[in-house]
């Protein structure tokens, strides 16, 4: 039962993670809300049908089929996130000045929330499956432990849930305009790391054979594997061995999106007092 | 703008990494996974060399081959098979595990 709740638990963090981040990121605006939850629902039907297909999956593309979904996926998400920050360093300013009147830009319709909704699914879609895929395999195996891993799987669930809400509060209880600049952080560095784990997915599948080799090894200061390691993971894509090619994407990605946020943003035209108005 | 600005970038950046040709010819490694446990659970394979694990899984329930030392992460589906492809190797020993199984599926490739 034990295993059962570390398993879960740590699949319901790498998801929690990312949506404790995008939650804080969206605050203040209005629907931000309902599009995380169809996004986690969404991510929860595609997690039953990804585990449902692995077999098939697996087998597609030359036995490359699986690499190839969750390159694409992750480079979508990272896609996701470099828009909503680009559109935030345009919009931001003017967002953080007048956050009570926020809903304009919502009535506007220019906020890439939707862009939110599918990080988050995409995140509860690749842990999800995985979940899935584990309770299903303890569930086929029945026997008097089923029952015991079953409730490891929804303590897991529970407590990987607990855990994001931590986070997320933690975040909201910073001052407003610190939080923006610390999520809008986050969210370039998990780009970022998204991007370098699709290329890792890729050399996986062997489609991507160039800079192979690490190009260092941190493992001894923090392990990948480790609580904090799986974290830093998560939030800004931390490798204890990065190779070139993972380095040069994560690189090329926080490149890109710094350069287009300095390139579009603006400041406001000051609201000149109503001089004007005769 | 934005967004296709965006779109250009990312299709560059797709575009500009080459699939390069295979330098050496990949060590070769068959892997069975039955009740959970992996055979061989030590690999030993020649390291500076590309290598490729062909893992079978002949349980009927799907398995994550899991290793952060050997960068790699793929589901074997039961009855299933997959193959995952790991880069050169320093001289040392890289751990992988059955994430689902972890007490039980669990080994290590050494490198030399």
């Amino acid at each position: 039962m034990l295993a059962a709740w570390l398993i879960v638990f740590r699949e319901v963090i790498e998801a929690g993670l990312i949506i404790g981040v995008v939650l804080a990121a969206a605050r203040g605006v209005a629907g931000r809300g309902r599009v995380v939850s169809l996004g986690v629902l969404a991510g929860l039907a595609g997690a039953g049908l990804l585990a449902a297909g692995a077999g098939w999956l697996g087998q597609a593309f030359s036995g490359n089929g699986q690499e190839i979904f969750e390159a694409a996926v992750l480079s979508c998400a990272t896609l996701m996130l470099g828009w909503h920050t680009v559109w935030m360093a345009r919009h931001g300013r003017a967002l953080a000045a007048e956050v009570r009147s926020v809903s304009e830009a919502v009535k506007r319709g220019e906020r890439p929330l939707a862009a939110l909704g599918i990080v988050v699914a995409i995140a509860v879609l690749r842990e999800g499956s995985e979940v899935v895929l584990f309770l299903y395999g303890v569930a086929l195996a029945g026997g008097a432990s089923a029952w015991g891993m079953v409730g490891g799987g929804v303590l897991g669930v529970a407590s990987g849930a607990a855990v994001t809400l931590v986070m997320y509060l933690g975040l909201v209880s910073l001052p407003l305009r610190h939080m923006f600049r610390l999520t809008g952080g986050l969210i370039t560095l998990m780009a970022a790391g998204m991007a370098a784990q699709a290329i890792a997915f890729l050399q996986q599948a062997g489609l991507a054979e160039l800079w192979t080799s690490p190009l260092w090894d941190t493992s001894a200061w923090l392990a990948e594997d480790s609580i904090t390691g799986r974290f830093l993971h998560t939030l800004i894509g931390y490798t204890a061995a990065p190779d070139g090619l993972q380095l040069a994407a994560y690189a090329l990605t926080l490149a890109v999106i710094f350069g287009l946020s300095r390139l579009l943003a603006y400041v406001p035209p000051q609201r000149a007092p109503l001089a004007s108005a005769s | 703008m934005t967004r296709s600005a965006f779109l250009a970038f990312s299709l560059l950046l797709l575009a500009a990494v080459p699939a390069a040709a295979k330098a050496a010819e990949p060590f070769r490694q068959d892997v069975e996974l039955k009740d959970h446990v992996f055979a061989p659970s030590e690999i030993i394979v020649p390291a500076g060399q590309p290598v490729e694990l062909h893992i079978k899984n002949l349980d009927a329930t799907a398995e994550e081959f899991d290793s952060s030392a050997l960068k790699v992460e793929k589901v074997i589906a039961g009855k299933g098979e997959g193959v995952v492809h790991i880069h050169p190797l320093a001289p040392g020993r890289y751990p992988f595990m059955g994430e689902y199984h972890e007490k039980t599926a669990h080994g290590v490739v050494i490198a030399r």
